[in-house]
């Protein structure tokens, strides 16, 4: 490999960074001979020997070493069976091809059964993070040195001192700068530098101000003495008050994101039991089939079309309205139809039918959990001030709402939403007025059936995908309709957002599980209060 | 059941003569294998696997030849994760299939439903899942890990190996992570850890809305500690732990979360991408490499008609004590329950990880406990293994009442819950 002359500089200079902090005398030149048989002998030993070499390599400050040490803790390092050599194996798409860790030569393709690979643990993976982080700093690619100074923050490693100096007097993002002034800090508080430096370096952590900064300064202030372990200590309160109001936020957000998953789950039911009065305790199973169609478009998608992934979810909207609006209609015609009027009835009838509807599941896909993948858009987090907030919700908050609106807009602005509308509040009457109200039964209960098809896709993201699913939604759905106020949209908004956000404030304080007894005592004094709910529907149509 | 026996007589009655003789034949000529696994409602998840892995079990012994002479019969009732029903088809199994051994149950509730049906109608159950110790009955053979066969060792390797001196003990709540937790805390804080470093946390079943928790969680953990996470969240709620643990971006670089309910098949469910590090204490992992190993998953794969299909922990415990029963049964030439429960113990058979398990004096077997890494894949790296065997211990010395009971089902003593303090048999759990 052709070594460049800035390229030998830093090796020149981690090389001598590396006697210095090691105390070791000058070892031989770190040329690429070395190098490979350091990744060589990776390939033996046991966890500690690999870190020691880890550690070596990075101390040499060779860029050249971090394809492989990527790989290794990638898990792609590996060892060729036949010859015993340390590759690194790149798989595209079936094809699996072998290519040299250090001169990144190809060797031609390989069988996966023919390689064995390198195993790592979690101490080697962080030595690995630090290893990658120094090695990495002084990379042309801005969002590689961001990711480089983060991981060198977190290791709190003061060999990569030197490497920072450099990469910051030539850094010329702004953030980059910032961060990787803050992992010099963070290193030289783990250093024996004078109590200046150390003071200065405490200030430029505090700045940082969130929940890193504030692990950082504990270890400090754990560690040190005087003056330094005061001002930690200062810092670590300013932190600590700053953090507890953004807390607060924190709580509503998770609040609204819960209230959103209600609201999803109860929205369908707001329709068969809140606008025709059906208890249907089948409701949960539409949610679940829902899921398994996510499910099944998701299988599809892998090993038909896997460009598609990331429109895994769109593709699966429709088609989960229209199956679980289907199974509802079918619902409605076989079996609610004739029980209209008798509640307990139709209560033991939904029952028995979700039974049926799991076990129908449970014997097609299998008792165990089956995958539903994120599409790379709802994946991770994203930080606003304190918050940690994560698209996944953000995204189900998103569609929440939107299925909201639009529901509101067919119930309020459509054809079917008068007739659904005036069906519900004088039957007879609309049945003169020429409406086919048998028709409009099964239509609204389809539609009801098919919401909850949706929200089972949005909570295929979140919960696991097992004939079980509907069930851990059912309790929770009808609380907040009853809660809201039956038979009015609104109120199911307003109930679930309420609920959601009551619990979230509750569960600090009381857990998870005391929380969620006293949401339930607070909604079973409310309806006593206010049996109809928190938004009663009036007039005749509530009389009758 | 005397009610169900007469019914049977009289059915017999009416059938004609000859075809009643040959059913009296046939029934001499097998032995009846109960298999109390739930096929529907929530534990069917878990639970559909290990009836599976009994049926491919009894197959294989009847290709063997059988046992004693006898092909092997396997009943299967369907208990549906319903704890009072438990207790009834054990009964039914018992009493109107007269099975020689009942193979079942996983979650504590229904193994405690189940014991007093065993022990009147004095028969053998096989229970093959870790559980929180603090038991040990005559006629329970427990196949599973103790705590201490799982627990312990788990928290040992974080604290040697990873450094970790800050634990988070989050558990669902029941009984199995409410003792685990207990033994765990008192251990923790017996080896000098002090009290603030100890976060405990339980959760409904089923819980998932883990927002809050792991926002909590990762606050304790920046605490400038070494922190990790003791899970005993149980079933379908660790889907959307790891799931929120993965979107809030924990890493098991930075927390490492130990698991004693996830292994292989809960995994199915997960893209384990980011989860990659995290970890699971179990007896035996698919990934182990051993030649019987090797040869149960061809086997297992075979019988289910799936290559995918993923062997796990509560299977192999399954393997082991369906060998030692056939070894006991062999060994004592009968299948008389109190012949088998005094052949068996000292009985060991090969695990799937390379060595031999051997049933102890006190129901419980000796297993090698085995620390695994998440992997992309879904499989689990083995990154540490105790040195030996363990042996199962059913009271913990970690808690203060438990501590000077001892059980030995050998004669003279034949005791569960044998007190050395006092000298008497008798205490906790009688």
């Amino acid at each position: 490999m052709a070594t460049g002359p800035s390229l030998g500089t830093v090796l020149r200079r981690g090389l001598v960074a590396f006697a210095l902090l090691m105390g070791l005398a000058l070892p031989v030149a770190a040329d690429t001979d070395s190098l490979s048989a350091r990744i060589t002998a990776l390939a033996t030993g046991d966890f500690a020997t690999k870190e020691a070499i880890i550690v070596e390599l990075a101390a040499t400050g060779d860029a050249a070493a971090v394809p492989a040490l990527r790989a290794l803790g990638d898990g792609d390092l590996q060892i060729r069976k036949a010859d015993r050599k340390v590759i690194i194996a790149v798989r595209d798409g079936n094809r699996l091809t072998a290519v040299d860790p250090v001169t990144g030569a190809d060797l031609g393709a390989v069988e996966s059964g023919a390689l064995e690979r390198i195993r790592v643990n979690n101490n080697l993976r962080r030595a690995l993070r630090a290893a990658v982080g120094s090695l990495t700093l002084l990379s042309k690619d801005v969002t590689v040195r961001r990711l480089a100074a983060e991981s060198v923050f977190k290791s709190l490693d003061p060999t990569a001192l030197e490497t920072l100096d450099q990469a910051i007097q030539v850094e010329t993002d702004e953030r980059v700068r910032r961060l990787m002034v803050q992992a010099r800090a963070a290193a030289i508080l783990q250093t024996d530098r004078p109590e200046a430096e150390k003071l200065e370096a405490v200030a430029i952590i505090a700045d940082r101000g969130d929940q890193d900064a504030r692990g950082v300064l504990s270890a400090v202030a754990a560690s040190s003495e005087g003056e330094v372990k005061d001002k930690a200590l200062a810092s670590i309160a300013l932190i600590e008050q700053s953090l507890a109001m953004w807390e607060a936020g924190q709580n509503i957000w998770y609040g609204i994101s819960l209230g959103s998953v209600l609201l999803l789950a109860a929205i369908g039911l707001a329709i068969t039991f809140g606008v025709m009065g059906v208890i249907n305790m089948a409701h949960g199973e539409m949610v679940m089939i829902g899921a398994y169609v996510t499910f099944a478009v998701q299988e599809v998608i892998r090993t038909s079309a896997p460009w598609l992934f990331d429109a895994s979810l769109l593709i699966a909207l429709p088609l989960a309205f229209l199956t679980a609006g289907a199974v509802g209609v079918a619902i409605e015609r076989g079996i609610i139809r004739w029980l209209y009027g008798r509640p307990l009835e139709t209560l033991l009838a939904t029952w028995g039918l979700s039974l049926v509807l799991q076990q129908a599941v449970r014997s097609i896909f299998g008792p165990s959990n089956r995958e539903v993948g994120a599409p790379s858009w709802m994946s991770g987090a994203f930080e606003l001030g304190g918050l940690t907030l994560t698209y996944g919700r953000a995204w189900i908050i998103v569609f929440a709402i939107m299925v909201f609106a639009l529901l509101v807009v067919v119930l309020k602005r459509t054809a079917f939403g008068l007739q659904m509308r005036a069906v519900t509040q004088n039957r007879r009457m609309a049945s003169s007025m020429g409406i086919r109200t048998t028709w409009v039964d099964a239509m609204t209960f389809g539609l009801g059936s098919g919401i909850a098809g949706i929200a089972g896709v949005a909570l295929s993201q979140i919960d696991n995908v097992s004939p079980n699913l509907g069930q851990s939604y059912i309790i929770d759905s009808f609380m907040v309709v009853v809660f809201g106020g039956v038979g009015n949209l609104w109120g199911t908004l307003v109930g679930a957002l309420t609920l959601g956000v009551v619990n979230k404030f509750l569960e600090p304080y009381a857990g998870a599980v005391l929380g969620k007894i006293l949401v339930l005592v607070f909604i079973i004094l409310f309806i006593q209060k206010r049996p109809r709910g928190m938004f009663a529907l009036k007039g005749r149509a509530v009389e009758s | 059941m005397k009610t169900h026996f007469q019914n049977r007589l009289a059915a017999a009655a009416i059938a004609a003569g000859t075809l009643l003789g040959a059913q009296a034949v046939s029934a001499q000529e097998t032995i009846k294998v109960g298999i109390l696994h739930s096929l529907s409602g929530t534990m069917a998840i878990s639970e559909t696997t290990l009836k599976d892995v009994m049926l491919m079990l009894i197959e294989q012994q009847n290709a063997k030849g059988g046992l004693l002479g006898k092909k092997l019969e396997a009943v299967v009732v369907d208990p549906a994760s319903n704890w009072p029903l438990f207790a009834e088809k054990a009964r039914e199994l018992i009493a109107g299939e007269k099975v020689a051994a009942v193979f079942g149950c996983w979650t504590s509730v229904s193994r405690k439903s189940v014991l007093p049906v065993f022990e009147e109608l004095n028969s053998l159950l096989f229970y093959p899942v870790q559980y929180e110790g603090e038991e040990s009955q005559r006629n329970v053979f427990y196949t599973g890990a103790a705590p201490n066969q799982q627990a312990i060792p788990a928290v040992d390797y974080l604290r040697d190996v990873e450094g970790v001196t800050r634990w988070v003990l989050a558990g669902t709540d029941y009984v199995y992570p409410r003792t685990t937790n207990k033994i765990l805390e008192t251990y923790l804080k017996d080896s000098g850890v002090p009290a603030e470093d100890i976060m405990i946390n339980y959760t409904p079943f089923g819980h998932s809305d883990w927002q809050t928790i792991v926002a909590e969680i990762k606050k304790f953990g920046s605490a400038g500690k070494k922190t990790a996470v003791v899970s005993t969240i149980n079933g379908d709620a660790n889907v959307p732990f790891y799931k929120e643990l993965a979107n809030q971006g924990i890493k098991a670089e930075d927390i490492p979360v130990v698991a004693f309910s996830v292994g292989e098949e809960e995994l199915a469910g997960i893209d384990t991408g980011p989860l990659v590090g995290h970890l699971a204490a179990w007896n035996y992992f698919m990934s182990v490499e051993a030649p019987e190993n090797a040869e149960f998953i061809k086997a297992w794969q075979a019988f289910t008609k799936n290559d995918k299909r993923v062997s796990n922990d509560p299977m192999e415990a399954h393997y082991i004590g369906f060998n030692m029963w056939v070894k006991a049964v062999e060994k004592a030439g009968t299948i008389d329950p109190d012949a088998v429960i005094d052949a068996i113990v000292g009985v060991a058979v090969p695990n799937l990880t390379g060595g031999y398990s051997a049933m102890m004096p006190n129901h419980h077997i000796t297993k090698p406990v085995l620390i695994g890494e998440i992997q992309g894949n879904g499989q689990f790296d083995v990154v540490w293994k105790t040195s030996g065997l363990v042996v199962g211990d059913e009271w913990s010395d970690f808690l203060p009442d438990s501590k000077p009971l001892i059980a030995d089902w050998r004669k003279p003593m034949s005791c569960g819950n044998f007190n050395t303090v006092t000298g008497k048999c008798g205490g906790k759990g009688t």
